[in-house]
C-alpha cells in the first residue's frame, strides 16, 4: 500500500516529521517497505532569475548571466551554454556543491574561458525529471527567486509504501492509516463527513439481488449528463505517486476512493447497460471480457453482476469491458456494495485475477461505509465531470456487523507481560474507533468499529479429529472466552509499542538442562560426524528431483509426484538422497573436481513414508604421490565407511550379514545388502551401475552406500561387564583354505569363528588367491586366527586341537580343503 | 715404565688410532685385553714373579691396563658414534616433501546452524521435535487458524501432492508448525520445543529457494507472557551471534496462528554488513503469543495454558552469521564452497567450548 505524505495529511493533523511517522508505522505493525522522497534529491535546486545575460567575450556559444537566486545568492555570475539563456528569464539554479542527478556530477565554482561561474542553470533533464533538453528550463515569468524548486514544482511529496498484513483491510485506506497513527499519538484524525448529493430523478437502472450470501447489500445510482475527460492534475499526481496510471476522471475517482477510504467502487457506462436492471447472481458458465482484456468463464460459485445482455462484472473483483466507461461516456451507474470476503478470495484465486478491489474485499471493507462512500463519490464525479445524480437504489440490507468485545484490564499484563493503566488502554481503543459501552474497575465492554473486520470475529475452530469430546468442548469454551480479548490486548500493545515490554528470560526448568536431542536425532548427528571425519563433504539436496532421474534409484509412485512443481525437473519426491549426490558428483566433475566423496543425511520418500537415509557417493581417484600411484575409489571404501557409521551407531557389526542382492542402481556383481537378520535391511553399498553413469561424463568409477538410520535398533543401554584382560599372550595361526570360487569369504570366516567358542578371539582374512596354484574355479583364502588363552598358556597339543577343529568346521561348512 | 710396557702402550694406541671400524677395533681389543692378548699375557706373568718384583711390576702393568682399557673404550665409543653419524647421514630425507593430502570432510553450514540452535535452546530447556515433510493441510494450515480462503494461505505458494484415501489434501509443509501441532496433541504442557527442518514454498529466485530450512519453537505453560517471548528470543539471538549487547527490536505484525504477533529485528550496518553495528535494522524472525484458536484446535484450554511460538529461516541466519552472499549455493554441493563454509566434525557445537 502506497500513499503520499500530503495525502496522509488530508486525514491526519500532525506536526510529526516524516522520520517520526515512518518510525511509528513500523512500531504499530504497518511496516514501512519503501520510502521515496523525490524532493530530497532536489533540495539544493532553487528558483532564480537571469537579471542580465551578455555574450561571453571568449566563446561564441557561451553567455555570461548575472543571476538572482534569492537570499545568499542575490547576485551570482554563471556562465551558461544554453541558447535560451536570456535576460529576464526565470530559471532553476544549482549552487556550487550540488549533485546534478542527470549528469551524475557535483558542480563546483570555477572559471569557464576566463570568466568566473558560481553555479549552474539547469534543464529538467539535468534534474532527472524527463527528457526535455532544449536548453535550460523556463519557469513562469512571475516566479519568485530563491524558492526551493522541489517545493515550487510540487515535487516534495514523499511516497511511503507500507506492508499491510492480511488482517488489516482497514489499513488499505489512507484514512485507516491516519487513524492508526492518531491512536498511536501521532497527531489527530481529521473529521470526515460525506455531504449528501440529493437525487433529482429516479435511477433508470435498478438492482436485483439473487445471491445475497455473496452480496448482502448493494447500492447504486445513475449520474447523467457528465463529461469524462482527464482528471485534474492533483488527482493524477496522487495516483501516479502510488503507482496507478491515470486513465480518465471516472476511473481515477474510483481508484481514489479505493486508496483514500479503502472503498472499492465500480462505474458502469449507463448507456452501455442493456435493460433497466443489474442483477447480482451466480455465474452460469458464460464468458465475459474483463477490463484487463482477459476472457473469464464464470461458474456458479462466482458472484457476478449481469444485465439482460449477459455478465458485466465479476463482482468485487473486476468489471467487464462491454459496460466500462470510455472517453465518450456521458452517463454512469455507480456501484457500491458489500461482498463476502471468502467468496471474493476464492473467486479471485480461481480465476487468477488480482485487483485493488479484490485485495480490499477479501480482507474486509468498512461495513458501515457504503452509503457515505457513494455520496462522496457522487459528489466528486459531479465536481470533476459535471452532471446530475439520481436517487440511490439498493438491494439487500445493511448487514448486522455490530460486535462487542470485553477486556479484563489485568489480562493485559497476564498475556502481554506489562502493566498498562486502564485509562491508557481505553483511550487507545477509543482512538481506534471502539466505543465504551460499560466500564468498571476491572473490565470494559466495547463496541467494535465497523472497519475492524479482524476483531471479535465469529469463532471458527477446526479441532483435531479424535479429540476427547469433553476436552474439545472445554478448549472451545476457553477460546470463546478469551478470543476477542486477545484481539484487544494486541491493539493496546501494538499502539504502545512492543519495545516498552521489558524482556524476561524463561524460567529455568532444571538447573542442568536435559538433552535436547532424542537418541534418534543423535544418530543422525553421529552419522554426520563419522562421515565428515572420514573425509566426506556433507551436502544438502532438494527433496524433490526429476521423476526420470528418481526412477533410476527406486519406486516413484504418483502419490509422491507434486501436482504443482515449480519446475519440470523438480516434480518427484526423491526415493533416496543418492539421486542428488549423483548429480552433485557430475556437476563437480564438470567443474574440474572429479575426485571427491560427498554425503547427505536426509529424507528418502516412498509409499510407506519418509525415512532418514545416510548416503554417500565417491568418485575418482586418490591423489598421486611419490611412491604411490593413484587408486580408483572402490566399493571397499564405501563398505568401510558404511560399517564405520554402523559401528558408531552401536549396530552389532560382527553379527551383520552381507548379501549380494542390492537394488538395480548398483553394479550387480559389486554391491551388497547389509542385513541384520533376514528381514531387516540396514543398507546397501557398492559400485554404481555403469548404465547409471553412461552419458554423464563420468568415466571414472563411482561407488557409494545408503544406510537406513531408522532400521538400526537403538543400542541397549546395559551396564557392560568389566573386560577380561588376559595376562597370557595371544597365539596367531595362519590357514589357507581352498574353496570353490563362488563360496563367500564371509561363510569361511563365520565357520572358522564358530569352530571354538572360548579360545578364538579374532578371525581375519589376509589373502585371496586365484590362479594356477589352485584348481580351476577355486580360490585360496588366507585367514589369520587369534587364540586368546584365558587361564594359562596353551600347549602345542591344545593349539593343534583347536586348529583341527577350525579346519574341520570350515571344511564342513564350505567344502574347503586346507592348502598344502 | 719399562720399555716393553711402553712399547705395548705405543703400539696399542697406534693400532687403535688406525682402527677404522668395529672389526679392526675389536681386533685391537682382543689382541690387548683378550684371553691371549698381550697385556693379559703380562698379567699372567706376574704370578710367576717374586713378591717384590711383582709389587713393582704389577703396579705398572695395572696402570697400563687401566690406561689401555680406557683408550679402547673411548675409541670404541668414537667408532660407534662415527657409525651412527654415517647412518644418520645416509638416512637423511627431504623433509619438505608434502604429506599425503587428507580428504578433510566438513559439516554443511545448515547442519551446523541447526546444531547451534539445538545447543542454545537446549540450554534453555527446549527439546528438538520432528515431523514429516509431507503434511495434511490440516496440520499445515487449518489447525493453525488459517482456513482455506485465508489470504495468508495464498501468500505462501504451497506445493500440493495427490490426496490419498479420500483424505485431506497433502502438502509439502510450508513451515514446521505441523510439528508444534503434533506436539500439543501428543504431550501435556509444559512444552518447550524447537522444530528445525525442511520447508517448501513455490518460490525460486536469488533470494528464495523452493526448499529451505526453518526452525520453529513453541513454549506452552501457565503464566508465559510476551515478556518471556522477548527474553527468550533476545537471549537466543545474542548467544547465536555471539554479541551480548546485540540490539533486538520487536515490531507488531500479523500471523494467523499468533496474537499478538511480532517480527524481530536485530541491529546491523547496511554498509558493512556487520551484525550489531550501525543504525539499521534487519528482520530475522517472526513470533507471537500462540492464538487461542490454535490452542483450542489442539485441545488445550486457553484459559489455562498460554505461550509463544516463533519461526526463523536457518539459511538466512546462517548467511548473516557467516556472510554467505548467495542462498542457492547452499544446495549446489560445490566442493569448493563446502570446504570454505563447512565446519570440522571434530568441533561440534558445544556451549562449554563456545560456539
Amino acid at each position: 500500500m502506497k500513499f503520499t505524505l500530503s495525502w496522509l495529511r488530508d486525514h491526519l493533523d500532525t506536526t510529526a516529521t516524516l522520520d517520526e511517522i515512518c518510525a511509528k508505522l513500523n512500531t504499530i505493525g504497518l511496516e514501512v517497505e519503501g520510502l521515496e522522497d523525490p524532493g530530497a534529491a532536489l533540495a539544493a535546486f532553487r528558483t532564480a532569475r537571469i537579471v542580465e545575460a551578455v555574450q561571453h567575450p571568449n566563446a561564441d556559444r557561451l553567455r555570461i548571466c548575472r543571476v538572482d537566486a534569492g537570499p545568499g545568492f542575490e547576485e551570482v555570475q554563471v556562465v551558461c551554454g544554453a541558447p535560451n539563456a536570456r535576460t529576464g528569464l526565470s530559471v532553476i539554479f544549482a549552487p556550487p556543491g550540488t549533485w546534478i542527478p542527470g549528469l551524475e556530477i557535483t558542480i563546483k565554482a570555477g572559471a569557464i574561458r576566463g570568466e568566473t561561474s558560481g553555479g549552474m542553470l539547469c534543464s529538467l533533464r539535468e534534474l532527472g525529471l524527463g527528457e526535455e533538453h532544449d536548453g535550460i528550463a523556463e519557469l513562469p515569468a512571475d516566479t519568485t527567486p530563491g524558492q526551493s524548486y522541489a517545493d515550487f514544482a510540487g515535487l516534495n511529496d514523499p511516497v511511503i509504501e507500507i506492508a499491510v498484513t492480511p488482517n488489516r483491510g482497514d489499513a488499505l485506506a489512507v484514512r485507516g492509516i491516519a487513524r492508526d497513527l492518531a491512536a498511536a499519538g501521532i497527531g489527530h484524525l481529521r473529521p470526515w463527513l460525506a455531504e449528501t448529493v440529493e437525487g433529482t430523478f429516479d435511477s433508470p437502472i435498478g438492482w436485483a439481488n439473487l445471491f445475497p450470501e455473496a452480496c448482502p447489500w448493494v447500492l447504486g445510482r445513475t449520474i447523467r449528463g457528465l463529461r469524462n475527460g482527464p482528471s485534474p492534475e492533483w488527482l493524477q499526481n496522487r495516483l501516479r505517486a502510488v503507482g496507478l496510471r491515470p486513465i480518465s476522471a471516472l476511473v481515477d475517482i474510483t481508484n481514489f476512493f479505493a486508496y483514500d477510504l479503502g472503498r472499492p467502487l465500480h462505474v458502469f457506462d449507463a448507456d452501455r447497460v442493456t435493460g433497466d436492471l443489474l442483477t447480482v447472481c451466480r455465474g452460469a458458465g458464460e464468458a465475459f471480457q474483463a477490463l484487463d482484456g482477459r476472457e473469464i468463464v464464470v461458474s456458479p460459485e462466482d458472484c457476478v453482476i449481469a444485465d439482460v445482455a449477459g455478465v458485466q462484472s465479476l463482482a468485487g473483483i473486476m468489471g467487464g469491458d462491454a459496460t466500462g466507461v470510455t472517453a465518450d461516456t456521458t452517463s454512469v451507474f455507480v456501484e457500491c456494495a458489500l461482498f463476502d470476503p471468502v467468496r471474493i478470495a476464492l473467486s479471485g484465486r480461481r480465476h487468477g485475477l488480482h485487483s485493488d478491489a479484490r485485495h480490499r474485499f477479501e480482507r474486509g471493507v468498512d461495513q458501515a461505509l457504503p452509503v457515505a462512500a457513494l455520496e462522496a463519490a457522487s459528489r466528486m464525479i459531479i465536481e470533476l465531470c459535471g452532471g446530475e445524480a439520481s436517487e440511490v437504489v439498493s438491494a439487500g440490507e445493511a448487514p448486522a456487523w455490530q460486535r462487542e468485545a470485553r477486556l479484563r484490564f489485568a489480562r493485559v499484563a497476564g498475556l502481554g507481560g506489562v502493566d498498562v493503566p486502564a485509562d491508557e488502554a481505553v483511550t487507545a481503543l477509543e482512538a481506534l474507533g471502539f466505543a465504551v459501552r460499560q466500564r468498571d474497575a476491572d473490565e470494559v465492554l466495547l463496541d467494535v468499529p465497523s472497519w475492524r473486520n479482524d476483531i471479535a470475529m465469529p469463532m471458527v475452530l477446526d479441532q483435531a479429529p479424535g479429540l476427547d469430546p469433553a476436552r474439545a468442548r472445554r478448549a472451545e469454551d476457553g477460546a470463546r472466552a478469551v478470543d476477542a480479548e486477545c484481539d484487544l490486548i494486541e491493539e493496546i500493545l501494538r499502539l504502545r509499542g512492543l519495545d516498552s515490554i521489558p524482556p524476561v528470560s524463561l524460567p529455568t526448568l532444571s538447573a542442568v538442562p536435559l538433552p535436547a536431542l532424542s537418541p534418534r536425532q543423535v544418530r543422525a548427528a553421529t552419522a554426520r560426524r563419522v562421515l565428515a571425519s572420514r573425509g566426506l563433504m556433507e551436502t544438502v539436496g532438494y527433496s524433490f528431483v526429476a521423476q526420470a532421474a528418481a526412477a533410476r534409484f527406486g519406486e516413484v509412485p504418483e502419490a509422491l509426484r507434486l501436482l504443482n512443481p515449480i519446475a519440470a525437473d523438480l516434480d518427484q519426491m526423491r526415493p533416496t538422497p543418492m539421486v542428488n549426490l549423483l548429480s552433485a558428483v557430475e556437476r563437480n566433475a564438470a567443474r574440474g573436481y572429479p575426485d571427491l566423496g560427498l554425503f547427505e543425511v536426509g529424507p528418502g520418500f516412498s509409499a510407506d513414508g519418509q525415512t532418514q537415509v545416510a548416503t554417500a557417493l565417491y568418485s575418482g581417484h586418490t591423489p598421486r604421490l611419490p611412491g604411490r600411484t593413484a587408486e580408483p575409489v572402490s566399493l571397499w571404501d564405501a563398505k568401510a565407511d558404511a560399517f564405520a557409521v554402523l559401528a558408531a551407531l552401536g549396530a552389532p557389526v560382527d553379527g551383520l550379514q552381507v548379501t549380494a542382492d542390492a537394488p538395480g542402481h548398483y553394479h550387480p556383481g559389486r554391491s551388497g545388502v547389509i542385513r541384520q537378520g533376514p528381514r531387516n535391511v540396514l543398507g546397501y553399498f557398492g559400485q554404481m551401475h555403469p548404465a547409471l553413469l553412461a552419458g554423464r561424463g563420468l568415466d571414472r568409477p563411482v561407488v557409494g552406500f545408503e544406510l537406513f538410520l531408522d532400521a538400526i535398533a537403538e543400542p541397549k543401554r546395559r551396564r557392560r561387564a568389566a573386560p577380561d584382560l588376559s595376562p597370557f599372550q595371544p597365539v596367531h595361526r595362519d590357514f589357507a583354505f581352498v574353496v570353490a570360487g563362488d563360496v563367500a569369504a564371509d561363510a569361511v570366516l563365520r565357520a572358522a569363528r564358530g569352530a571354538e567358542r572360548t579360545l578364538i578371539s579374532g578371525v581375519r582374512l589376509f589373502d585371496v588367491y586365484e590362479g594356477e596354484k589352485v584348481p580351476e574355479g577355486h580360490k585360496s583364502l588366507g585367514i589369520e586366527i587369534v587364540l586368546q588363552p584365558v587361564e594359562r598358556s596353551l600347549t602345542d597339543a591344545e593349539i593343534e586341537a583347536v586348529s583341527d577343529k577350525i579346519v574341520a568346521a570350515v571344511s564342513r561348512a564350505c567344502g574347503a580343503v586346507l592348502r598344502g | 715404565m719399562s720399555d716393553d710396557l711402553e712399547t705395548l702402550r705405543q703400539e696399542t694406541l697406534a693400532a687403535l688410532a688406525v682402527a677404522a671400524d668395529r672389526r679392526e677395533w675389536d681386533a685391537v681389543r682382543v689382541g690387548t685385553l683378550g684371553k691371549s692378548g698381550r697385556l693379559t699375557a703380562l698379567l699372567k706373568e706376574l704370578g710367576r714373579m717374586t713378591p717384590d718384583a711383582r709389587k713393582l711390576r704389577g703396579a705398572a702393568v695395572n696402570r697400563l691396563r687401566d690406561e689401555l682399557s680406557r683408550a679402547i673404550e673411548e675409541r670404541g665409543a668414537a667408532i660407534e658414534a662415527e657409525i651412527l653419524n654415517a647412518r644418520l647421514a645416509a638416512e637423511r630425507v627431504d623433509v619438505t616433501l608434502p604429506t599425503a593430502p587428507e580428504r578433510a570432510g566438513m559439516i554443511h553450514p545448515i547442519s551446523r546452524t541447526m546444531e547451534e540452535m539445538a545447543a542454545i535452546f537446549g540450554a534453555m530447556g527446549f527439546r528438538v521435535a520432528e515431523g514429516p515433510d509431507i503434511e495434511t493441510d490440516w496440520h499445515n494450515f487449518s489447525a493453525l487458524n488459517t482456513p482455506d480462503h485465508h489470504p495468508a494461505r495464498t501468500d505462501q505458494d504451497t506445493f500440493y501432492l495427490p490426496a490419498q484415501d479420500q483424505g485431506r489434501e497433502r502438502v509439502l509443509r510450508t513451515q514446521t508448525s505441523g510439528v508444534q501441532i503434533r506436539t500439543m496433541l501428543s504431550e501435556e504442557p509444559p512444552i518447550r520445543i524447537i522444530a528445525p527442518g525442511r520447508t517448501y514454498r513455490a518460490d525460486h529466485d536469488a533470494t528464495h529457494s523452493p526448499m529451505f530450512h526453518q526452525c520453529e519453537g513453541l513454549v506452552i505453560d501457565r503464566g508465559i507472557t510476551l515478556a518471556h517471548l522477548k527474553g527468550c528470543l533476545t537471549d537466543f539471538l545474542r548467544a547465536f551471534f555471539g554479541k551480548p549487547d546485540l540490539p533486538v527490536r520487536f515490531r507488531a505484525s500479523y500471523f494467523p496462528f499468533t496474537e499478538p504477533s511480532m517480527e524481530v529485528d536485530i541491529g546491523w550496518s547496511r554498509k558493512s554488513g556487520e551484525i550489531g553495528g550501525g543504525d539499521d535494522w534487519l528482520e530475522v524472525l517472526g513470533s507471537g503469543m500462540v492464538h487461542p484458536r490454535v490452542l483450542a484446535n489442539c485441545g488445550l484450554d486457553p484459559r489455562e495454558w498460554q505461550g509463544f511460538a516463533f519461526g526463523m529461516g536457518i539459511e538466512r541466519l546462517t548467511m548473516l552469521r557467516h556472510g554467505i552472499p548467495d542462498l542457492r549455493s547452499f544446495y549446489e554441493s560445490d566442493v569448493r564452497w563446502l570446504r570454505h563454509y563447512g565446519t570440522s566434525p571434530l568441533s561440534p557445537a558445544l556451549l562449554h567450548e563456545g560456539l
